[in-house]
């Protein structure tokens, strides 16, 4: 398939600027729906066991859960097209409960597919390029990106031909299909990390070296879960031409030495902390030396190729600051609000990246109603060349919309319930569907969020508190990066109870740390009152511009937890 | 095998579709009202015995008892908060799952 036809993109309902699969791609998809399929027909009539399907169900994104199966679809470093987002909201129309939950790895979960249905299901995805494979079992996941790839002012390079090429490289990989454990990569090519790089296996930063070449700082070892590390360096700079053969010495060292004994020490971030990064880096560099790196050369026309379908799209030529939208914003203290909070710089003069927040008030986060999705759809078409992205943080980025068109994009999320001004605020809560949804989960996590945002509420209250960090894992898995929110809240059983444990200090980007944890865990109802308490010594302590995670680091650790102790109760709150 | 503590019903999967379902006393029953709860040990068993078999046979799957309380109206209520969970839906949708459809 030929690369997007860029005059194309300017018009309504125009291709974007992602890849698009070529025949191969394609043919392969098909081809395993209709496996898929065939091993789904198989199950039914009773000829696969469920010991002998599982494997197969999962290794196409479908998962049991406590309610009913779940379908976990791939969208490749969170890049979406509008005409996939649409699909997305007919998927959840015809087949499911009219909604879908954006993940944190960039991903789509729906909550109530039948089995059955399954199979029409991924071949509606086919349909537009899309599939569930390797959004499960021990194999390289979705590789994510940074949600601004493209237009971020702070960027060096687009991550997603990277992106691009490590997914081609790793998709259905025979060395890589049945790892230890589930493997994660992740790729950022700006100078402010908001692809949560180091709590990945792999974590690539673009850099460009002294003499102006390009290539990769690699981060090998991070990741949250059971036992949080962060990532630690194990190359300072890789040349690009060396990335595949690199990743798969890495891989290769990981497979060799991983452990296959105990599931909870199998992550390679288990074998860097044992080991230490010296010794691994000794045997990556080792097994790069000596292997047979021709078969890994790097093809600058093939990078050159993929790198192509993420080529800007035909931007006006547009004054720096819109007088429209300055306008607008004199006028509407909503929509001044709204830009204030939910809008960043771009790189191109006259533009704006919206973040478009799945956290209203009370609300689900990462959850979308169909009619939101079609409303988003319709909304990049209109006004950002067909493309929309997911973030890490379960939210939906725009993100090339002209300045002057924001007042009247605005307007119509508002309608749509997707206006909420919270982007990067204490309400924008990351979290995962916990016990509500999900059969790992050992408390609700989505009540707890829920909750927050509720005391939260006045908008004014949460612009005064600044961007705050709250992230909550209904288990110790911690899909809901806990670990690496500056407020992190973990749910766990016990005595029967769901009990909530709070950490502190947690920081997702280049200086990532894991959470400290205050004291022991507190109930449910309890949480909001401890939240606010924390929040209110911060503003009580807090020095001109420090953030949350600012004012913690220089007062530290000891000194918020006292604040938890209240005078004449029985105890402390924690 | 567990000492026998509480009554207890058992859960499964529908194959097809998810759906949590409960062993009645003629077959799976949609609606946790209409479980089998075994009182005594040997009934537990029983039970087990008949969920092996129809996970055997294809028609459910993520079989399992679990503890119960018989409220006054007897009708079984598990014990632990998961499965108070699994027998109405998402605490957070309570328009869906079974407690949408009044169970």
């Amino acid at each position: 398939m030929s690369v997007h036809d860029l005059s194309a993109a300017a018009r309504p309902n125009a291709p974007t600027t992602t890849y698009r699969y070529d025949e191969f791609d394609a043919d392969f998809v098909r081809e395993r729906v209709a496996e898929f399929r065939e091993q789904v027909r198989r199950r039914l009539e009773g000829s696969l066991t469920e010991d002998e399907f599982r494997p197969f169900r999962l290794m196409n994104g479908l998962y049991l859960q406590l309610h009913a199966y779940m379908l976990r679809v791939a969208i490749p470093y969170g890049t979406l097209t509008a005409r996939q987002m649409r699909c997305l909201a007919d998927i959840a129309d015809r087949w499911d409960r009219g909604y879908g939950h954006f993940t944190t790895r960039q991903n789509l979960q729906y909550n109530w597919p039948k089995l059955i249905d399954t199979p029409d299901i991924l071949d509606a995805l086919a349909d537009v390029e899309m599939h569930a494979i390797q959004t499960s079992g021990n194999c390289i996941r979705n590789v994510t990106a940074d949600h601004f790839a493209g237009v971020a002012a702070d960027e060096i390079e687009d991550p997603r031909a990277t992106a691009e090429f490590l997914r081609q490289w790793s998709s259905l990989h025979p060395e890589f299909s049945f790892l230890p454990r589930k493997f994660k990569i992740a790729v950022t090519g700006a100078t402010h990390d908001r692809a949560a790089i180091l709590a990945h296996d792999i974590g690539l930063r673009i850099l460009k070296n002294d003499a102006g070449d390009i290539g990769y700082q690699v981060m090998v070892g991070g990741g949250l879960g059971r036992s949080p590390f962060i990532g630690k360096i194990i190359r300072d700079f890789l040349p690009r031409a060396d990335l595949l053969a690199y990743l798969e010495a890495i891989m290769r060292v990981y497979n060799r030495y991983g452990r296959r004994d105990n599931k909870y020490k199998a992550r390679i971030k288990i074998l860097v902390h044992e080991k230490g990064i010296e010794a691994i880096r000794d045997a990556v560099e080792k097994e790069f030396a000596s292997m047979d790196r021709s078969v890994f050369s790097h093809d600058p026309e093939e990078f050159t190729r993929i790198a192509a379908y993420f080529a800007p799209p035909p931007y006006e030529s547009l004054p720096a600051v819109s007088a429209t939208l300055r306008a607008a914003r004199n006028d509407n203290p909503a929509l001044d609000n709204f830009v204030a909070v939910n809008v960043s710089p771009h790189r191109e003069p006259g533009y704006a990246i919206v973040t478009v927040s799945l956290k209203p008030i009370g609300g689900i986060p990462g959850d979308a109603t169909s009619a939101q999705m079609r409303t988003l759809a319709d909304a990049s078409e209109r006004f950002g060349f067909g493309e929309l992205r997911v973030s890490h943080e379960q939210n939906i980025i725009l993100p090339h919309v002209k300045q002057d068109d924001l007042p009247a994009l605005w307007r119509i999320l508002d309608a749509a319930g997707l206006a909420t001004a919270n982007a990067g605020l204490i309400s924008d809560i990351i979290s995962c569907p916990g016990l509500d949804y999900c059969s790992l989960a050992t408390a609700r996590s989505i009540p707890i969020a829920q909750e927050i945002s509720k005391r939260f509420s006045d908008m004014s209250r949460q612009r005064r508190i600044g961007k705050l960090g709250v992230k909550i894992s209904g288990c110790i898995n911690a899909c809901g990066h806990h670990h690496i929110g500056a407020i992190g809240i973990l749910g766990l059983e016990k005595k029967g109870q769901e009990s909530y444990q709070i950490t502190l200090g947690g920081d997702p980007t280049f200086s990532a740390a894991i959470g400290e944890i205050v004291g022991p865990g507190v109930g449910a109802e309890q949480v909001p009152d401890v939240i606010e308490h924390l929040v209110d010594f911060y503003l009580a302590e807090r020095e001109e511009k420090e953030t949350f995670i600012d004012t913690w680091r220089r007062v530290g650790h000891a000194r918020f937890k006292d604040a938890l102790r209240r005078e004449g109760e029985d105890g402390a709150y924690i | 095998m567990a000492a026998f503590k509480n009554p207890q019903i058992l859960l499964a999967s529908d194959l097809r579709d998810g759906e949590v379902m409960f062993l009645g006393a003629s077959g799976w029953e949609r609606d946790h009202r209409r479980a089998r709860v075994a009182l005594d040990a040997a009934a537990a068993a029983e039970l087990e015995k008949i969920g092996h078999a129809e996970y055997a046979s294809n028609h459910v799957v993520d079989v399992y008892l679990t503890d119960v309380e018989i409220e006054p109206d007897g009708v079984p209520t598990p014990l632990h908060y998961r499965e108070k969970m699994r027998i109405k839906g998402p605490s957070v949708r309570r328009d869906l799952g079974k407690q949408a459809t009044g169970a």
